[in-house]
């Protein structure tokens, strides 16, 4: 296993989709389910089974829009205030409106949702403003329940392989995907009527302070190949400087207070025990308070769950540390911290592109279409801001069925047969040398000068150097980076991704000359919020080789927001202090 | 210039009185989202061959014969 084999293999589908995680399971499954007759393929650089950002399961779902507790129409003004106003609502609203059938739907799979005595729902209130948080007491069945549902439509499911660069036709419309496989190096083109991006995450993009590469907030496979690819095939990104940061137990990567212990009686605090923030729901607002208290004579700050009933802390470590990242219990077995006498440090974790979190994704509409014909995108990487699970669910299944629809009614794409040979160059260019750097160490580098120069507070200044830092780190990834095994081969892949990623978050950040979504994309030399220049989307798009951005003005609302209700989001912090 | 390794402990830790790769198994290997594990040509076990570990547990909790374990890496604990 893992050598470098040479072997190239042609297929052809109607729907291709890749990234086996969440959003891609469902969106291979609605197709398949949409026209029975569709060859639809699943293709995975890990295996179905435990791959994405839900590889163990999940405890809950952070943004249930379920009838009797929340409409569509709350739900839709919560995410644009929580967004800064910086919001197409119809994605947004379209979710809001199909997440409760989706719901149903992974119930009959066998996904189970807490309910009330009653039998209803039991909804919990988290955010701001309306109440969407629902607990799932048997998250960790997640994946298995979705991969039974794949082999009873008889989804084709390619394992192994890492799609590495899109196809596209002689218009620019999509033709399919070129993969390589991660153990034998071995070539796969899929030509393709439709592809559906659903890779996760930019999540290896910011080191986490560990300095252990593999321990970031989101699953370390997660590195930013869907939007590398989007990129390189022509589409618009949007938003990019809006980062992912979120709150973490220090040193271990899982999340801690909002949603799980949240409900509870949990709460973040500073070193003195006292809280600073009214809403403990993730939001750049919210992250520069947090970030603010850090910093300050009151930092560090803490999760405080000592105060709670024994029995209360016990199901909370029973949810924690079983569920979504069940190796938590051993971190704070390790350093003797027990919920029930100390409060657990937290910290900020290390930056990234998600649009599960934020909203730094491939632009896409309503219907997950993004601006390259019969290129769809869903779930964390998809620009549909705040949508979490529940979100790449939900636009998985909406993405899945208008791609099976469009795909009917065309012919497959021709591509130009010039496109594989220049791209396998590429990918084998560092299995042929001899000698050469590393891909952990280009990795490594990368990663380290976006913590010095792209994380905020940002810098014009720094993000410049940065540029030419990273346009010396691609000299040596193009020309001397060497690897010795297919194993290796992925990881250069991946390397490639996140210079292409770190290079984006420096350019949409300079783009956007001033402060938004908190600590997102707290610009210190334009410190303020400009509504007048500002209020808009930015779109990065590759032109002429190079990336280039531009501005796109917010759909009108669907949903009004008053004038009292736009800063909501900005009144976080607690004044006055009992 | 050449390169060299620089060691590091292992999070991932395999029983082999226990594992049962020498038999056929290979689900701590398929099932691992960084494709980390192998099965040593010598011993016919499963260990961890790249230290790429996000410590996310699918290796132990879908290992049929409790053989793998999985504990946080050094520099985090």
């Amino acid at each position: 296993m893992d050598e470098i084999q040479t072997g190239h293999t042609s297929v052809e589908c109607d729907v291709l989709v890749i990234g086996g995680g969440t959003a891609g399971p469902m969106a291979a499954y609605k197709a398949k389910r949409r026209n029975p007759k569709a060859r639809v393929i699943l293709l995975e650089k890990a295996n179905v089974k435990r791959s994405g950002a839900i590889s163990m399961g999940m405890d809950g779902l952070n943004n249930a829009v379920v009838p009797g507790y929340a409409t569509p129409e709350q739900y839709t003004k919560e995410i644009t205030i929580a967004n800064d106003g910086i919001c197409d609502q119809a994605p947004v609203y379209k979710y809001a409106s199909r997440c409760f059938d989706i719901i149903q739907e992974l119930d009959s799979f066998g996904i189970r949702f807490q309910k009330t005595e009653n039998g209803d729902f039991d909804v919990k209130k988290v955010h701001h403003l309306g109440a969407y948080v629902l607990p799932m007491p048997n998250g960790d069945t997640v994946k298995k329940a979705l991969y039974r549902q794949l082999r009873r439509e008889r989804i084709l499911i390619s394992n192994r392989f890492m799609a590495t660069r899109l196809l596209t036709g002689a218009d620019g419309e999509i033709a399919g995907a070129i993969a390589v496989n991660t153990r034998s190096a071995e070539f796969l083109t899929i030509r393709a009527k439709a592809v559906i991006l659903c890779l996760g995450a930019a999540g290896r993009l910011g080191l986490p302070q560990s300095g252990y590469l593999w321990g970031t907030y989101e699953n370390a496979a997660n590195s930013g190949d869907g939007y590398a690819m989007a990129f390189h095939a022509g589409a618009a990104l949007a938003n990019l400087e809006c980062y992912q940061i979120n709150p973490l137990i220090k040193d271990y990567n899982g999340p801690a207070c909002a949603y799980v212990a949240g409900p509870f009686g949990a709460y973040t605090t500073n070193a003195e025990g006292n809280r600073f923030i009214e809403c403990d729901y993730w939001s750049g607002q919210m992250m520069q308070e947090f970030y603010d208290e850090l910093q300050s004579g009151k930092g560090p700050v803490f999760l405080k769950l000592n105060h709670l009933h024994e029995d209360t802390i016990g199901q909370i470590e029973t949810i924690l540390h079983n569920v979504e990242r069940p190796s938590r219990g051993r971190f704070h077995a390790g350093r003797g911290t027990d919920y029930r006498r100390k409060m657990v440090e937290m910290h900020i974790s290390e930056i990234g592109f998600c649009s599960g979190h934020s909203a730094s994704g491939v632009f896409v509409d309503e219907f997950a279409r993004t601006t390259v014909k019969g290129l769809y995108a869903a779930g964390d990487m998809a620009s549909v801001p705040h949508n979490y699970m529940l979100g790449a669910f939900t636009n998985g299944a909406i993405a899945g069925e208008d791609a099976a629809d469009f795909a009917k009614e065309i012919d497959l794409p021709a591509h130009d047969a010039e496109d594989f040979e220049r791209e396998r160059k590429r990918v084998l260019a560092p299995t042929l040398r001899g000698d050469g750097i590393p891909p952990n160490q280009i990795e490594y580098k990368t990663r380290r000068l976006v913590n010095d120069y792209l994380q905020p507070p940002k810098v014009t200044t720094k993000m410049r150097l940065a540029q030419q830092r990273f346009a010396e780190i691609r000299e040596d990834l193009e020309h001397n980076m060497v690897v010795r095994d297919s194993h290796e081969l992925m990881r250069a892949l991946e390397a490639s991704s996140i210079l292409d990623c770190a290079e984006m978050a420096a350019t949409a950040s300079l783009f956007r000359t001033e402060s938004r979504w908190g600590l997102y994309h707290n610009r210190v030399d334009y410190p303020e919020k400009n509504d007048a220049d500002w209020f808009c989307h930015t779109l990065l798009q590759k032109s002429e080789g190079r990336m280039v951005c531009s501005k796109r003005a917010v759909a009108p609302y669907i949903v009004p927001i008053e004038d009292d209700e736009r800063s909501a989001y900005d009144r976080q912090r607690i004044r006055q202090q009992a | 210039m050449p390169l060299i390794n620089s060691p590091s402990l292992a999070p991932v830790v395999v029983d082999e009185d226990k594992c049962i790769a020498d038999k056929g198994c290979t689900v701590c290997v398929d099932v691992c989202p960084l494709d980390i594990l192998r099965i040593s040509d010598l011993t016919g076990k499963a260990f961890m061959k790249y230290d790429e570990c996000w410590y996310c547990m699918p290796c132990e909790a879908d290992c049929p014969t409790g053989a793998v374990t999985v504990s946080i890496p050094y520099l985090l604990r």
